[in-house]
């Protein structure tokens, strides 16, 4: 019984395996993103890069390799928001009475979609960063294998604390819906903000200071700190802008991850304590 | 503790003000098959869903196989199986996909559910169908999937939410077959149903339920004799008199108007009694137009103890007096 939640993941898992468009277009939306939008804004930051002269003796990444952190983390965030969608179709099909009459207990169900939602980010994270370092993402540079091997692994813990975050927030308010449509709405209004104000596609230095605090805590910035830690390095330029991170900060920022995906999965919890499915 | 599987008692259940059921109380022995009749909306299904634990006892007591509905729904969720009214299959699992995770949810071992999904495949005649998609399934197919998954977990009592619903003539008495064989393994069944003719059919006791009361329970044969022995319609030239003369015979026990005709209800058998009836109509001069003679069917039992017809919002019809068949 205590492992009740593999029995969701597996169900999902399933059916994201099953949805052959499903998972090709989840599989090649991020990579679409890195070649089209990746491609086109790097050869206009470059070249507006290029006037600011170089500080000497910091290395400098170009605009793609700056954004990719910022598209695996979008990537991550679109994924685990829509990830509690499952739950939302299965009330709705009545699918979910079988499961809540069931003795399985109700964080299980939470887990079970969490981690699912977490293994389609890994997935789509690996994708994204195998067709980035294809495309001239300089990810990893001069780093030995033992090194990358620990930044992949520091990559995928913030990833996996990032996702779980959402997912139980997109769990909470799928269980709490009723339409599709509502719930499309709420995570339409809430990606413009998450990933607009935040790190993940340009620097936000020349932010006004609303917008910057708003950044400092956004978790989607957390994310991108830690994939550009351990995929970039602490000690970069990119246009003009010198990149120093502390190990205490993305200690920080991780934590920061840890505090949002506790305090997510509270709402969760409670969503689903209160949740009559008939 | 007695023999009963289900025991309940004051049950009540409120939407705000709305009382959905309202103070109920039926008890369900071991290996019966009990079924709840009555018209949509009547609280059969919020009588449901309180007793398998999805929505919270509020007033009442209630325990199935033992357990406290309100202190141990775990272990009432663990001793019973249910088959909703809705087709709850998710159309893109197998039909194996199905059970095993029927079977995983409620935390059933490997090698268990391995031997289990065999047995259900067989009893369920679903063997061939093991790798199908759902959506490939006939409704029929569909309905004795859900059954078998109900079964699954080898429960006490399964509960079977409307169980034909949307099922063609045919298929709904090969359904039944099935709820029967199952009931004649060792469950015990409680199913809710608005057809006459099922919970006639199926049931070994039958509980009439409206407006979220019981108004009636009993064996079925014991519910229709309330009715008397027969029923016999007649349409004659001047009902009025004509009710007035037969309502003192002595093997008539009832005689009520029905518009174009009456209905008189029989103490006595019914072929014995028309013969007499017509007689003395016609003795008072009054001309017989239409007769029929018919045993009571569930749905006279339905309005007779509800005052109104089960499935027909026009009241006034022959098939108010003898049902619709």
């Amino acid at each position: 019984m205590h492992y009740g939640f593999m029995t969701i993941y597996w169900r999902d898992m399933i059916r994201f395996v099953r949805f052959k468009t499903l998972l090709i277009s989840s599989l090649i939306q991020p990579a679409l993103w890195m070649a089209f939008f990746g491609i086109a804004m790097s050869a206009n930051f470059d070249r507006l890069g290029a006037s600011i002269p170089p500080i000497p003796g910091v290395p400098e990444v170009q605009y793609l390799t700056y954004m990719a952190a910022g598209v695996i983390a979008m990537t991550t965030l679109f994924t685990s928001l829509f990830g509690g969608i499952v739950l939302l179709f299965d009330k709705n099909w009545g699918l979910m009475r079988e499961i809540m009459a069931s003795p399985l207990p109700r964080d299980h169900i939470i887990f079970g979609i969490a981690l699912s939602g977490m293994t389609k980010s890994f997935i789509q994270v690996i994708i994204v960063m195998a067709f980035g370092l294809l495309i001239g993402v300089q990810f990893f540079a001069g780093y030995t294998i033992g090194q990358t091997i620990i930044a992949l692994l520091g990559i995928m813990l913030f990833v996996g604390m990032f996702s779980i975050g959402f997912l139980f927030f997109s769990a909470a308010i799928s269980i709490s819906m009723e339409t599709p449509e509502g719930l499309q709405g709420i995570i339409t209004l809430l990606t413009m903000p998450i990933f607009f104000a935040s790190n993940a596609l340009y620097p936000v230095e020349a932010f006004p200071p609303v917008l910057q605090a708003i950044s400092t805590v956004n978790p989607l910035s957390q994310l991108v700190n830690g994939v550009r830690y351990f995929a970039i390095g602490d000690n970069f330029t990119t246009m003009g802008i010198h990149y120093v991170y502390t190990t205490g900060e993305i200690i920080l920022s991780f934590s920061i991850l840890v505090v949002f995906a506790a305090s997510m999965f509270v709402v969760a919890w409670w969503s689903f304590k209160k949740a009559v499915v008939t | 503790m007695s023999t009963n599987i289900i025991e309940v008692k004051d049950l009540g259940h409120q939407y705000g003000e709305f009382k959905a059921v309202d103070g109920i109380s039926f008890s369900v022995g071991k290996g019966e098959i009990f079924s709840f009749l009555g018209p949509n909306g009547a609280g059969k299904s919020t009588a449901i869903n309180v007793l398998i634990t999805l929505l919270k006892l509020q007033n009442g007591e209630a325990s199935i196989a033992g357990y406290d509905v309100r202190t141990e729904p775990e272990k009432v969720r663990e001793s019973i199986g249910i088959v909703f009214q809705e087709v709850t299959l998710d159309r893109d699992m197998t039909v194996w996909e199905i059970l095993e995770f029927h079977g995983r949810l409620y935390g059933m071992a490997r090698s268990d559910r391995k031997d289990r999904i065999q047995e259900i495949l067989e009893l369920v005649k679903l063997e061939e169908k093991k790798d199908t998609y759902v959506k490939k399934l006939s409704g029929g197919m569909k309905r004795r999937l859900e059954i078998g998954r109900g079964l699954m977990t080898r429960p006490i009592v399964l509960f079977l939410d409307e169980p034909t619903i949307g099922l063609d003539p045919q298929t709904r008495m090969r359904m039944w077959d099935y709820i029967r064989a199952v009931n004649e393994e060792g469950t015990t069944i409680f199913l809710t149903t608005h057809y006459m003719d099922e919970a006639d059919n199926l049931s070994d006791r039958i509980s009439i339920i409206d407006h979220g009361k019981i108004i009636a329970s009993g064996k079925p044969w014991e519910l229709k004799n309330a009715l008397g022995q027969d029923l016999i319609y007649l349409e004659t030239s001047d009902n009025k008199k004509a009710a007035a003369i037969i309502s003192d015979l002595v093997h008539v026990s009832d005689v009520s108007d029905k518009g174009k005709g009456i209905l008189i209800t029989t103490n006595d058998d019914g072929t014995k009694v028309l013969p007499l009836l017509i007689e003395e109509i016609r003795g008072s001069g009054i001309s017989v137009i239409t007769v029929n003679l018919k045993k009571p069917s569930m749905d006279d039992v339905f309005v007779h103890f509800t005052g109104r017809e089960l499935r027909d919002d026009k009241p006034e019809k022959i098939s108010t007096a003898f049902g619709r068949r």
